[in-house]
């Protein structure tokens, strides 16, 4: 290997931290500001033309906080359980493939971190650990709220995370590999979108994806009224800041997921009807990027829009009406998989 | 094993950034504890006992038929990848395997441990 092969996957790997880093912070932006047209408001204005500099504002005054460990925490799982929130929702961004090769200085750039032949599964076991941190706040804050919070946070993810599981079964079955970008490869051979094949798939997996990122109207674990602030009431400063870059960071890994598996990921719209041709001038990442920004938008719209449901509503909702569908849902792609 | 070297180069990187910050927060931070500020927050009472008391057991119940459906999801997974070559065997072992699954689910259902609003016993 030479000293390029080395230098290359790190120069990825530290733009796409870094990429995703501001998308996360101004992914917060967005949804003030989203949320207050919504309401009739202007949103941040003070803070740059229009408030755009308001995300750096934000981190400089966090940076800058008293970071209050409570007398009666557990230190060091205080500590490291932000880090087990935010290190997973960053690191899935390994496998999600930005776009297919480009040539960049006359050298064959594939635009993804790695193409591991088990993506998918990677992707769904890395963002699982994501549910430590969450319990682990909870319980070494050693207060009440945050306690019961975690506790909440944790049996909806893990409920949602059932049907989730069996609706990537159903793509898999589909796309016949594990791997993202094979995944995206398929789409292409097949000649068509995912989310023509797999709809129901794309509904659940995304009704999953708002629970699984505790969004509205699933965010039982952040309900104010009952909860007063979910499971880091106790934490202040950047600690607090590690979970909400990692609650926005799930959302950008939901959108680039559902993206890459039913929307083609970096294809243009329709690759082989011939006089929508020129759409395949733009490059691919642009493709991808255009489509994960229309599920973030997709997701504060959701936020803007819905009131909260009820926790036992929630649980009938994850056990009793989307196991199922799943459950059939695969059921009836395996029949058709082994007939055609 | 090569593809998985960046993989682990990032969960590095992904780490460092979020030491680094928490690190960086704690040096520059101003430090004025008070027993007030350091007390675990119930809305402005003084806390009553220990946060870590006995909770329901429904979390517990929802923990562990979590536990046993999705291990059962993760037996799919493999599967899933071998249908092609395994054809009309492999969707009898699938229903076979769907049939052990449905009987639980309707007897965790008919239990009512899906059930959260409903006290039972």
């Amino acid at each position: 290997m030479t000293s390029m092969g080395w230098l290359l996957p790190l120069v990825q790997i530290l733009i796409v931290l870094n990429a995703v880093l501001i998308a996360v912070t101004y992914m917060v932006l967005l949804e003030r500001k989203v949320i207050a047209w919504a309401q009739s408001r202007l949103g941040p204005m003070r803070v740059g033309p229009h408030g755009v500099l308001q995300p750096i504002a934000d981190a400089i005054k966090l940076l800058l906080k008293e970071d209050i460990t409570p007398a009666r925490a557990d230190k060091w799982l205080f500590t490291i359980a932000p880090i087990m929130s935010l290190v997973p929702a960053l690191i899935a961004f390994a496998v999600i493939p930005f776009g297919g090769h480009a040539r960049i200085f006359g050298r064959d750039v594939p635009l993804f971190i790695a193409d591991v032949n088990v993506g998918l599964l990677y992707i769904v076991s890395i963002t699982s650990i994501g549910v430590y941190g969450i319990i682990l706040a909870g319980y070494a804050s050693n207060s009440k709220y945050p306690l019961l919070a975690s506790l909440r946070a944790s049996a909806q993810l893990i409920s949602y995370e059932v049907a989730i599981t069996m609706m990537l079964v159903s793509v898999i079955v589909t796309a016949g590999t594990l791997s993202m970008v094979a995944i995206v490869e398929a789409q292409l051979h097949n000649h068509v979108w995912f989310v023509f094949v797999q709809p129901v798939a794309l509904v659940v997996l995304f009704i999953g994806g708002l629970a699984e990122t505790n969004r509205t109207p699933f965010d039982l674990a952040e309900a104010e009224q009952e909860l007063t602030g979910g499971f880091h009431t106790e934490y202040s400063g950047m600690r607090f800041a590690m979970f909400f870059l990692a609650e926005y960071a799930n959302m950008i890994v939901v959108s680039a997921v559902v993206t890459t598996l039913f929307f083609g990921g970096w294809l243009p719209p329709f690759p082989n009807v011939g006089w929508l041709a020129f759409l395949g001038w733009i490059p691919g990442w642009m493709w991808f990027l255009v489509k994960c920004f229309v599920f973030l938008y997709v997701f504060v719209w959701i936020r803007a829009t819905l009131p909260r449901y009820r926790y036992d509503q929630l649980m009938r909702v994850g056990w009793k009406v989307l196991i199922p569908v799943a459950l059939a849902n695969l059921f009836v792609t395996a029949i058709l998989k082994v007939w055609l | 094993m090569h593809d998985w070297v960046p993989i682990l180069i990032m969960l590095g990187f992904a780490t460092g950034f979020a030491a680094f910050n928490i690190g960086a927060s704690k040096l520059i931070g101003p430090k004025h504890p008070t027993p007030e500020k350091l007390a675990p927050y119930e809305c402005g009472m003084p806390p009553v006992g220990d946060a870590r008391e006995r909770h329901p057991v429904k979390f517990y119940l929802v923990a562990m038929i979590f536990l046993l459906f999705d291990i059962e999801v993760a037996f799919l997974y493999p599967w899933a990848m071998a249908l092609r070559e395994l054809r009309w065997v492999g969707f009898m072992q699938l229903i076979v395997f769907f049939a052990i699954l449905l009987s639980g689910y309707v007897y965790v259902w008919r239990k009512g441990v899906l059930d959260w609003g409903r006290d039972r016993d």
